[in-house]
């Protein structure tokens, strides 16, 4: 449909759900992700940034409300989970809904519209919902277990974190065990985390490929399918986040 | 699913969202929230002080009207007393001062009298002179008789 080759079924959906992509191997980029993502984030976080330059402490325009509604939503949640003081958890948090929400919102852009324009200017492959990548799901979880890490460390202190390492659950004898335990727990976080959002967000494009398939009979049935994606857009944005603020909570407070 | 690269450029992103984030955005917004909230807490708290001095003012006019009240009433009470005074000192000067008018028109009428009664004395006097005369029809010892009549004049 949106190009020759595409005319199966299985095609048409591979065809969907291929990158665009340069380089080879390892060395090889999702332009379609970096650039969807970056572009998205750009105008969020800047545009954010601007608004909050010019906030006034007097009477609030309504963009301004709207972002602080946002804001001080997101801080609630941080101040509910995280007991610590920190100047970087809330704007992480911050940083993860809005941008996972909006990437997750290109979800909602009718699937053949940018394969079809795009198409036109000799781009045939172009997946438009960066948080369908797997590379973004887990560049930000890896983020998110490296700041826990580093904030372990920090609050706790080298060998705070060490002893926390060794000897939690079950006491300095069975160090071993508890390593163990402690390496699996730590891999299982940013690897549910990242799957998580992904494997959400990859099922829903594939249901509206799916559904595109149907011919006419998509019309009654993307509506539905799009009304509903919104809450799991919404859902899978929030959970992220409140995640990331309670593992980092987590690792800054003892007995993790 | 295929681990690429792409990691490390979406790594980067993140990171700059969030230092965009960290830096630019939750600070002036936490600040103008804050001062938000500061300046409510003003207001509010400025309008409870005007409040609780009006309610001051309400009690404060009441307090000077009472007195006022009291005061004037004070006022009304003396110089109604004063007025009293006033009257009774004039009936009092008035009641003197007739007095004397009759006091001294008695005198004049006293005077009168006497003078009357001196007049009608010596006229007395003489009738009776008269008469003795013109009974006697006789030399008399006009000296001797006017001693006796002196004498007689002084026993009327």
């Amino acid at each position: 449909m949106a190009s020759g080759e595409a005319l199966t079924s299985s095609g048409y959906i591979v065809h969907h759900l291929t990158n665009l992509k340069v380089g080879e191997g390892f060395w090889t980029f999702h332009l379609d992700t970096l650039l969807v993502s970056g572009i998205i984030g750009l105008i969020a976080f800047l545009g954010m940034a601007r608004i909050a330059r010019k906030a006034t402490s007097g009477v609030p325009g309504a963009i301004q409300s709207f972002v602080e509604i946002v804001l001080t939503f997101i801080d609630q949640q941080v101040k509910d989970t995280y007991h610590g003081r920190s100047p970087l958890v809330t704007p992480m948090a911050v940083t993860i809904f809005i941008w996972v929400f909006l990437m997750n919102a290109m979800d909602l852009i009718p699937v053949d519209f940018l394969p079809l324009i795009l198409g036109t200017v000799g781009v045939h492959y172009f997946k438009a919902v960066p948080t369908t990548d797997p590379n973004l799901t887990f560049a930000m979880s890896l983020t998110v277990f490296a700041t826990m890490l580093i904030m372990g460390v920090k609050v706790k202190g080298v060998g705070g974190f060490l002893h926390e390492v060794f000897c939690v659950p079950f006491g300095a004898k069975l160090a071993p065990l508890n390593l163990l335990f402690r390496i699996i727990e730590d891999i299982a976080k940013p690897i549910s985390l990242s799957l998580r959002l992904f494997g959400n967000m990859y099922a829903g494009e594939m249901v509206f490929i799916l559904i595109a398939l149907l011919g006419v009979w998509q019309l009654p049935l993307a509506l539905p399918w799009a009304l509903f994606h919104i809450l799991i857009i919404t859902l899978q944005a929030f959970v992220f986040m409140m995640l990331t603020i309670v593992y980092l909570s987590m690792a800054s407070e003892s007995h993790g | 699913m295929d681990i690429n690269a792409t990691l490390f450029g979406q790594a980067i992103w993140f990171g700059v969202f969030i230092w965009i984030t960290m830096k630019y955005v939750w600070p002036p917004l936490q600040k103008a929230i804050a001062d938000r909230q500061a300046l409510i807490a003003d207001g509010l708290a400025a309008g409870e002080r005007g409040k609780h001095e009006l309610e001051l003012a309400g009690k404060r006019s009441a307090d000077s009207l009472r007195e006022a009240k009291a005061k004037s009433s004070e006022i009304i009470a003396a110089a109604e007393k004063r007025a009293l005074l006033v009257i009774e000192e004039a009936k009092q000067a008035a009641k003197v001062e007739a007095d004397k008018v009759v006091a001294s028109a008695q005198a004049e009428i006293a005077q009168q009298v006497e003078h009357a009664r001196a007049g009608l004395r010596d006229r007395v006097a003489d009738l009776a002179v008269a008469g003795a005369e013109r009974i006697l029809k006789r030399e008399v010892d006009a000296k001797g008789h006017a001693e006796m009549l002196a004498a007689l004049k002084q026993e009327l």
